[in-house]
């Protein structure tokens, strides 16, 4: 029990990465599989950011009165992340748009059967 | 003189948080858009207010109760704001009113739950 | 206390994950979408970590957003609903599950100071970054001066995701499915022209959020902040004004020109001081020799930077919105 306690930050990555996984390989709905990828990348960033905390520790901006501070180094990579994650986004919903008007729809088995007939 | 500043921040952050629960429930217990909206106005005021006056005490008079004031006044600029915009939509997308003859209308035709 | 704000806010991000599973609504689940970045930002403050918190509330829950319901917008806002288990998705979401909480429970506890990744790196960039570079900030210091070369690519990938939407939906004429020319529809009288307390509202707001942008931009090394978070709220002033006056008022108060010369500049002005350090005699993105002194140098250097990064975020993320906002038929 204390195990799970202790590592429950991680047990919820897990949790929500599990989550975005299924949503992105079982619908079959290209905006949901957006948004799941979108949820998977969230669990990511909560990992190395719950990585980087240190009880006791604050936010790493130099100040006189705290000698602890957390680690700043996962958050810059998840910084970095973000901002590639939502560029990844973007240009996802751009071809959803481009296939929605080359298909008329935007559920993929629709799209292989329209691909397969032709 | 702290005892008396700490129950006082208590007490603000607790009764705003009460109407934050209060306007989440209304939020889904009522049964039409506009009705709706009035749980949301009131999470938006009285809860986020609250909190943030309850913020405001515990800091005194720094920089930080500044910008809880700054944020509070943007709040106030935008809630209502929202609240008409999405009343706006509702109505312009052609949602009506669940009004009281609706309501007996559909009781006598038997239909059953009004939302 | 504090482990129960945070056990909250997991708890209120699973439940809003399980929630965009069972969704068949597709504006719902782009709105639940938006909910749960914010509540991850919440999550990030509780876990020290704020500059992140504020790029993910800006990003993710704002920038995000409105480009799905853009994309919305443009195409079936309904999922079709579908009928029975699927039986392999659910196995090896199970498996995976199953390993990588074996794999998360062998972790080092989560708070504890002495993790190997506190170890090696970390230590020396907290007590030595005040002396090397002089700002506050850990964070911008490693971003934009210890780190420079990453930040110099992820730039880079804004301006190519720019252009990649940019070619995807942004040419002034498109073929329809039968191969025939059509006039591009004319960018809309926005339809909320009427809508006074709207329009009153923006106009009030605007020059606000513009000035907050700037503050953001100028103030990332002394609190959090900087390039990205600014180059979005600034972003996010001009998808207001487009949303309540009109993409053609929008289009005339940043023309298309300018965003396109802006995204190109920003990326120019990084990799010019990466060259002007290069022209001054130190190595490439050393912004010890731009000035007399070096933290005098590393201060410039991370000044000018970020301005090039918050211009091409904003540039890109305006062009974002207008090139699905554009593409929008005429109702006829």
């Amino acid at each position: 029990m204390t195990e799970v306690m202790s590592h429950f930050n991680y047990l919820v990555v897990v949790v929500l990465m599990m989550t975005g996984f299924y949503i992105v390989i079982a619908k079959s709905n290209l905006v949901k599989k957006v948004v799941g990828l979108n949820i998977f990348q969230v669990s990511v960033f909560l990992l190395y950011i719950s990585m980087g905390k240190i009880f006791g520790g604050t936010a790493p901006i130099l100040d006189d009165r705290f000698t602890v501070y957390s680690n700043p180094l996962p958050h810059v990579l998840i910084l970095t992340a973000i901002v590639v994650g939502v560029a990844t986004t973007a240009l996802a919903g751009a071809l959803i748009v481009r296939v929605h008007e080359a298909y008329g729809t935007i559920e993929e088995d629709e799209i292989h059967r329209q691909d397969g007939d032709a | 003189m702290e005892m008396v500043n700490d129950i006082i921040v208590w007490a603000l952050l607790l009764t705003g948080s009460v109407f934050a629960i209060i306007g989440g429930i209304g939020i889904l217990r009522l049964p039409d858009v506009y009705t709706r909206l009035h749980g949301a106005g009131i999470t938006d005021t009285m809860g986020a207010g609250l909190i943030l006056l309850g913020l405001a005490v515990h800091e005194g008079f720094t920089l930080i109760t500044v910008k809880l004031f700054l944020i509070f006044a943007f709040l106030i600029n935008t809630s209502p704001v929202s609240s008409h915009a999405v009343a706006n939509a509702a109505h312009g997308a052609g949602v009506r009113p669940l009004l009281d003859d609706d309501l007996e209308t559909d009781k006598a035709t038997g239909s059953g739950d009004p939302a | 206390m504090i482990e129960a704000v945070n056990t909250l806010l997991l708890l209120f991000m699973c439940v809003t994950a399980f929630t965009i599973v069972r969704q068949n609504n597709l504006f719902a689940v782009v709105m639940l979408g938006s909910v749960f970045s914010l509540l991850s930002a919440g999550m990030f403050v509780m876990l020290d970590a704020v500059d992140v918190a504020f790029t993910e509330a800006a990003v993710g829950a704002g920038i995000s957003t409105i480009l799905m319901l853009g994309v919305l917008s443009l195409t079936k806002s309904r999922e079709r609903v579908t009928f029975g288990t699927p039986t392999l998705p659910i196995l090896l979401v199970l498996i995976s599950g199953a390993v990588l909480v074996y794999s998360a429970l062998g972790m080092p506890e989560f708070g504890s100071a002495d993790a190997p990744i506190h170890q090696h790196v970390a230590d020396r960039y907290i007590e030595q970054s005040g002396t090397e570079v002089g700002l506050p900030n850990i964070v911008t210091s490693v971003l934009a001066s210890y780190r420079g070369f990453d930040t110099l690519g992820e730039v880079t990938v804004i301006f190519t995701a720019g252009i990649g939407v940019m070619l995807l939906l942004g040419l002034r004429r498109r073929t329809t499915e039968r191969g025939a020319i059509e006039e591009p529809p004319a960018p809309g009288e926005g339809h909320m022209r009427h809508h006074l307390v709207l329009r009153v509202t923006a106009k009030l707001l605007i020059p606000f959020i513009l000035l907050f942008a700037l503050y953001v931009q100028f103030h990332g090394d002394f609190g959090p902040g900087g390039g990205f978070q600014a180059g979005v709220i600034f972003a996010a002033a001009f998808v207001l004004y487009a949303l309540v006056f009109g993409i053609k008022n929008a289009l005339t108060v940043v023309p298309e020109w300018v965003t396109r010369f802006l995204i190109a500049a920003g990326v120019l002005l990084y990799a010019g001081v990466g060259v002007a350090s290069l022209f001054m005699g130190g190595n490439y993105l050393d912004y010890g020799v731009l000035a007399h002194e070096p933290t005098h140098g590393q201060h410039l250097g991370i000044l000018l930077i970020e301005f090039g990064v918050g211009t091409t975020v904003a540039a890109v993320m305006i062009t974002l919105f207008l090139s699905f906002a554009r593409r929008a038929r005429k109702k006829t």
